[in-house]
């Protein structure tokens, strides 16, 4: 009995499953070496961190995007052209306030929970994804942006959608004020 | 495709984030290899069960280590394997010439002593795969000059084990 030919179809998504799947992988391994909630969640945010910092040349080598002139910008190239490439969605951007340094990027559907059927029994303060906040976090401090990323909701803890949080920590007018100078 | 970027920057981490916490505590290198070869095992089983899903039965040992080879390492790894060598009772030798998670390293001697690290969580991804197709085996790894990896899954019957064990003595990891 020989097998048909055609075993191509498909294949390009299984690669996102390599990553999906080491991910989870990796969170359980952390969960059976930690025992803190707070622990794994640092140490994701962390290991994010590191990654970040070297994905932004990926991306910037990749994406070509040119010279962002507002927060409100940033996030949308975050959202439209950064998440599209690696995770294959398109979060919607809100933002919180009108100082116009807080936005939320709006997670309807997340490939890294695809496998994901609900958070482990004693472990309700995990951030399963809290890599993306310190990936996010590592790639805009390499450009020159501090700010804090963390997660406001969770589909894996009972919310509708998943949030995350993106705020910017130095104001957007000095910024424009030293660009124009 | 952007996202296996991703996957060498995540595989990293976990190299290094593995080894950091050894450093801290109390727990040694065999350890460590023992942890990335467990992760890589979980995900072989995950993939090669979405991998297969419309393929057909295979015919024999050779033909899921040739499927290993080809399929399996062309979407993990974007190549085939360029060598495969067996001895026809169960000893199988893999050949990458250009591993993709070593190529980033520096291609002289000098970091040969750490590229197991980076080997393991390879290891058990195959070893995760073939005992969901329903094969016991044993998964090691060698580098003798940098970008190029030898592995060495070893499917046995259980007849063979005492065979195998012995060939694995001699092995780097």
């Amino acid at each position: 009995m020989s097998r048909p030919a055609q075993r191509r179809p498909g294949y390009p998504k299984i690669n996102k499953d390599l990553f999906v799947l080491t991910y989870g992988a990796l969170v359980a391994q952390l969960c059976k070496d930690y025992e803190k909630d707070e622990d794994v969640n640092k140490y994701l945010d962390n290991m994010g961190y590191s990654i970040g910092t070297r994905l932004v040349e990926d991306f910037l080598a990749r994406s070509c995007v040119r010279r962002c002139h507002s927060y409100s910008e940033i996030t949308g190239i975050i959202a439209q052209v950064a998440f599209k490439m690696y995770l294959g969605i398109t979060p919607r951007v809100t933002c919180n306030n009108s100082s116009r340094n807080e936005f939320s990027l709006i997670l309807e559907k997340n490939p890294l929970v695809e496998f994901v059927e609900e958070l482990p029994p004693g472990r309700s303060a995990l951030c399963y994804c809290n890599l993306l906040c310190g990936i996010i976090r590592g790639a805009l401090e390499m450009v020159h942006l501090d700010a804090d990323v963390t997660f406001l909701q969770d589909r894996l803890k009972g919310d509708s959608v998943t949030e995350i949080g993106i705020t910017f920590l130095k104001k957007p007018e000095e910024k424009k004020y030293r660009r124009k100078k | 495709m952007a996202d296996e970027a991703l996957f060498l920057l995540l595989h990293n981490e976990m190299v290094s984030g593995v080894y950091k916490s050894a450093e801290q505590g109390e727990v040694e290198n065999g350890r460590c290899i023992t942890k990335l070869e467990n992760m890589g095992f979980r995900v072989g089983q995950g993939l090669i069960e979405r991998f297969t899903k419309d393929t057909a039965r295979f015919k024999d040992e050779l033909d899921i280590m040739k499927f290993i080879c080809k399929d399996f390492w062309t979407t993990v790894f974007k190549k085939q394997i360029d060598n495969l060598r067996t001895n026809h009772q169960g000893i199988y030798v893999l050949q990458d010439n250009k591993f993709r998670l070593l190529t980033q390293m520096s291609a002289g001697k000098q970091y040969l002593e750490h590229a197991s690290k980076y080997l393991a969580f390879t290891c058990g991804l195959i070893r995760g795969g073939l005992s969901n197709l329903g094969i016991k085996s044993i998964v090691t790894a060698e580098v003798s000059s940098m970008p190029a990896s030898k592995v060495l899954p070893s499917l046995f019957p259980s007849s063979l084990i005492p065979e195998i064990e012995a060939t694995q003595t001699g092995l780097i990891l």
